[in-house]
């Protein structure tokens, strides 16, 4: 613990620097950006970055995608807020009491009620991942190939099982991302699968080209289709609105403690961002005593969901960290940026990269500190680029995504594929067939599928591996319990109803 | 909306939503066909050595197979198969298609005049096309995205952009 404290205490120095500062503040600032505008999101406008911080040390260059990360999180809630219109998916929520607020005049309040939680959310998940991930990453050193399969099919499980869509497509789209991430060759006997011949394949399916069209050109035809025309309230926050706000955030602390302990759980869970604020709203609404007025514009309304939804935001990277396992679509492209700068993420990376890490962790407090001030201070000017018109903001979207595809791997085959990905992404969205699940598969899909080849060849092909040491069974025992827990509730409901109801 | 349409009456508003998911099931069972087919072609039985190269896909080619085909029951002879949903409305399948086409002779004209000049291009035809502003501003702001990208890519990151088959760009000396 005290170890881990010092630790702590050297990342902050790591991040303190001048350059770090300034990249802090340029990450968040971008981020805020990309969150405002339509199209653009945490996972793709970092995808779009990435190739530019190649150049960067790698822990300046995790410090300023991170900051982008908080920055599009709380640019989500500008958007709901002032527009009626979700930046991001997992600010949906923030719009049904935020925005009633803000046409009630109460713009301000449910700006600075917003940005507060997320704030608060943030911190308690950044206090939980200091001490949570090196416990965690310890304990993951002991892990084999079985251990690490159960792991992954663990994460996997909990989305068919959690998910808000039909089984069965959740089943299809992530299965989708695992094939496709077996195209080119294949790392373990060199030979070629799923190319037929066209030996641009080779390569195989990047998930950052994957990520920019799904997220990025499927959200621009979407919000097309709807034929975009902005009216927004005016956004104004005075010092003295932001005082009152706050005198008025502490009787919410039942709510917030609970919608951070939400966030945290639906965070290393990978249920993300977006199911943890939906449940938060849900759970705030039955237990609060206004809950019956929530939906007319509560401020109770606006921070339960931005609380649970940065909780959950930030702690999708403690999984990322410790296990080499992303939570969620963002912290994804984040672990696809390691890989690139050569660390190796999982377990190890606690002890061999420690001014990495725990810089990594420092920044967090950092980011989310200078986070909060810019969104308070900068306001009415992010409000401003959403009344730019779509007609503009459209095509430089899509120029943006091109470079960003193209950048990856200097290939102009990617941004055809961009594009198609931007076709499914649309369609995709449309009939209900997850996008993440689809992103996590084809980012894990290689390594899930060594750490399976791997079991196999230690048990010469039996599958019962799987269940033979406690360690491994109970994770397996608890992805199973997660994958059909749906259909267990519903018969326990069934069975119980005639004496309950 | 308005629930009342018949069948008939959604065709004539645009694509069905039972439509959309009989052909994305569809598409899902032939990736899936793909996937065991190649699998099986390269093996995915045991060597001598272990797993073979296709073990693992052929596995994963039969899932998406599976589920696939129960999405397209459920579409073809669930509850969902008497919705009358629309998928999109054909005034819809416009606008969307009004950004699509563009994008697509966008990437098109980035394999042949390079990135930089085709997007002022397609900056500029979209908002006088779609936005219809005038061919001034369209032009000014195409020319200053396309003026920023290539001061931070090719001067700031040093990192090249695609100049297209052609390379009209070439005089810059980058």
């Amino acid at each position: 613990m005290f170890e881990d404290l010092n630790a702590l205490f050297h990342g902050f120095s790591v991040a303190l620097t001048p350059l770090n500062l300034l990249l802090m503040f340029v990450g968040v600032t971008l981020g805020v950006i990309i969150g405002v505008l339509p199209g653009l999101g945490g996972a793709n406008g970092i995808a779009i970055l990435l190739p530019l911080t190649f150049t960067m040390p790698p822990t300046s260059a995790i410090i300023m995608l991170s900051c982008i990360y908080w920055g599009a999180l709380f640019g989500g809630a500008i958007t709901s807020i002032l527009f009626n219109i979700p930046g991001e998916p997992w600010s949906v929520a923030t719009t049904f009491d935020g925005y009633p607020m803000a046409q009630a005049g109460r713009a301000g309040e449910a700006l600075t009620g917003a940005f507060t939680s997320s704030f608060i959310g943030a911190f308690f998940a950044v206090v939980m991942i200091t001490f949570l991930a090196p416990l965690v990453a310890r304990f993951a050193l002991q892990f084999g190939p079985p251990e690490f399969f159960a792991v992954y099919f663990l994460t996997f499980c909990s989305f068919i099982g959690m998910g808000k869509e039909p089984p069965f497509k959740i089943m299809a789209a992530m299965m989708l991302g695992f094939a496709l991430a077996a195209v080119g060759i294949d790392t373990v006997t060199g030979q070629l699968r799923l190319i037929f011949g066209w030996y641009e394949l080779m390569r195989g399916f990047d998930f950052l080209i994957a990520v920019i069209g799904l997220f990025g050109i499927g959200e621009i035809l979407l919000s097309m289709e709807e034929g975009l025309t902005f009216s927004g309230k005016s956004a104004k926050i005075d010092p003295k609105i932001v005082i009152q706000t706050w005198k008025k955030l502490p009787q919410y602390w039942v709510t917030s403690l609970r919608s951070c302990l939400i966030g945290c759980w639906l965070g290393i869970t990978p249920g993300g961002a977006t199911p943890a604020s939906f449940m938060s709203y849900g759970v705030a609404k039955r237990m609060s005593k206004d809950g019956a007025k929530f939906g007319t514009g509560q401020l109770e309304g606006v921070v339960a969901p931005e609380t649970a939804a940065h909780a959950a935001g930030t702690s999708a990277l403690l999984p990322m960290l410790a296990l080499g396992i992303p939570g969620s679509p963002t912290a994804a492209v984040l672990l696809g940026g390691l890989l690139i700068w050569g660390l190796q993420p999982g377990p190890l990376l606690f002890i061999e990269q420690k001014d990495f890490v725990w810089g990594l962790i420092a920044s967090m407090y950092l980011g989310n500190i200078a986070g909060l001030i810019i969104v308070i201070t900068c306001v009415p000017l992010f409000a401003a680029i959403l009344r730019i018109p779509f007609s503009i903001i459209a095509p430089v979207i899509i120029v943006i995504c091109a470079i960003g595809a193209y950048t990856v791997h200097n290939a102009m085959l990617d941004i055809w594929f961009m594009l198609l990905f931007g076709v499914l992404g649309y369609v995709f969205k449309k009939l209900a067939y997850p996008l993440a699940p689809l992103v996590l598969a084809l980012v894990l899909g290689d390594r899930a599928e060594d750490a399976f080849r791997q079991s196999m060849l230690m048990s010469q092909g039996d599958v019962r591996i799987f269940f033979s040491k406690g360690l491994v069974g109970g994770i397996m025992g608890l992805s199973l319990l997660l994958l059909f827990w749906p259909v267990m509730a519903k018969t326990l409901a069934r069975m119980r109803s005639p004496k309950a109801a | 909306m308005e629930k009342k349409n018949e069948s008939a009456g959604v065709a004539a508003k645009g694509i069905s939503t039972r439509a959309a998911e009989i052909a994305v099931a569809l598409m899902f069972f032939l990736v899936g066909g793909v996937v065991v087919f190649d699998s099986y072609r390269i093996g995915s039985g045991w060597s001598s050595d272990g797993p073979q190269a296709g073990y693992f896909p052929f596995y994963i080619g039969l899932i998406i197979c599976i589920s696939s085909l129960v999405t397209l029951g459920q579409s073809l002879f669930g509850a969902a198969s008497r919705s009358d949903k629309v998928f999109v409305e054909w005034s819809q399948l416009k606008q969307v298609l009004s950004v699509l086409v563009p994008a697509a002779l966008f990437i098109g004209g980035i394999q042949l005049i390079g990135i930089y000049i085709a997007a002022t291009i397609y900056i500029a035809v979209f908002m006088v096309w779609l936005g219809n502003y005038s061919w001034l501003k369209g032009i000014v702001i195409g020319f200053a995205v396309s003026a920023v990208s290539f001061a931070t890519f090719e001067i700031w990151f040093q990192v090249p952009l695609f100049k297209g088959a052609l390379d009209p760009l070439r005089f810059l000396g980058y």
